[in-house]
């Protein structure tokens, strides 16, 4: 698979190395998917700092993927977003509603700490 | 705009056919950019507009070719990328540049975002003939 998925505790990483195809981006999404239940993984997170053009077909697969991850109980953070790339979102009119975002990778892993802590004083 | 391949320097001619070629064209866009002096920015958004027709042109007509070269403007010089197909062609102009999703009024073909990031805008569709998108980014 072209993407590298590293498990950390509960939670996956996915690592995007350079430009992918569609394919490659419908395989992640699945590869995701699979592994959450394999792991019983509670959150993923999905690095995108490599990538240099997030345009509207790989939005909305980051935004299915993340809400199929939510229907199967976990939580997905997609990091990395570069200026000029958010500036193209922007531009282009794509949203990312309901997708959690962060700066990077350690304020992704920072987030989903903070929810599973709270999530367990919860209960 | 019509004669403005015959005027392009520095051009490439990519077959789009495959999600692979998205990759390719995207990558010849942005580097002809960054030669050319364009900012990071403005290099990303020709490779995101790229990315978005020649998308169209393998979901719609399975084949087409990008074409992309410099082009001289007034008083600067600008990037041109012409997507060309023979695919079935728009029958609806009006909702395919409609803003919003294809539920709700629109074509989902992403034509009314290219147009806002480019600086020239121009679409030529025949049903039966195929379509031909130019567009335009001039360098700041």
């Amino acid at each position: 698979m072209a993407v590298p998925i590293l498990k950390q505790s509960y939670y996956l990483i996915a690592t995007i190395q350079s430009a992918l195809t569609d394919l490659d981006l419908l395989q992640l999404r699945d590869g995701l998917i699979e592994r959450v239940g394999k792991f019983r993984s509670r959150g993923v997170i999905v690095d995108v700092t490599a990538l240099d053009v997030l345009d509207s077909f790989a939005s909305r697969t980051m935004r299915d993927l993340a809400h199929m991850i939510r229907l199967r109980g976990a939580e997905t953070v997609i990091v990395g977003i570069q200026p000029e790339v958010a500036f193209a979102m922007v531009q282009l009119g794509i949203t990312l509603e309901n997708v959690t975002t962060a700066l990077d990778l350690e304020e992704g892993v920072t987030y989903l700490e903070r929810k599973f802590r709270d999530a367990e004083a919860g209960a | 705009m019509p004669k403005l391949e015959h005027d392009l320097r520095l051009k490439t001619c990519a077959a789009v056919s495959s999600d692979v070629d998205l990759v390719v064209a995207r990558r010849k866009g942005r580097a002809l950019a960054e030669e050319s002096g364009f900012s990071a920015s403005d290099a990303t958004l020709v490779a995101t507009a790229i990315s978005e027709l020649a998308r169209n042109i393998v979901t719609y007509a399975g084949t087409g070719e990008i074409v992309i070269g410099l082009v001289n403007g007034a008083d600067r010089p600008g990037i041109a990328v012409i997507a060309r197909d023979r695919g079935p062609g728009i029958a609806d102009m009006k909702r395919a540049m409609h803003e919003g999703y294809s539920t709700s009024g629109g074509l989902g073909l992403g034509l009314p975002g290219v147009r806002r990031i480019m600086d020239e805008f121009d679409i030529v569709s025949d049903p039966g003939n195929g379509t031909t998108v130019t567009i335009v980014k001039w360098r700041r």
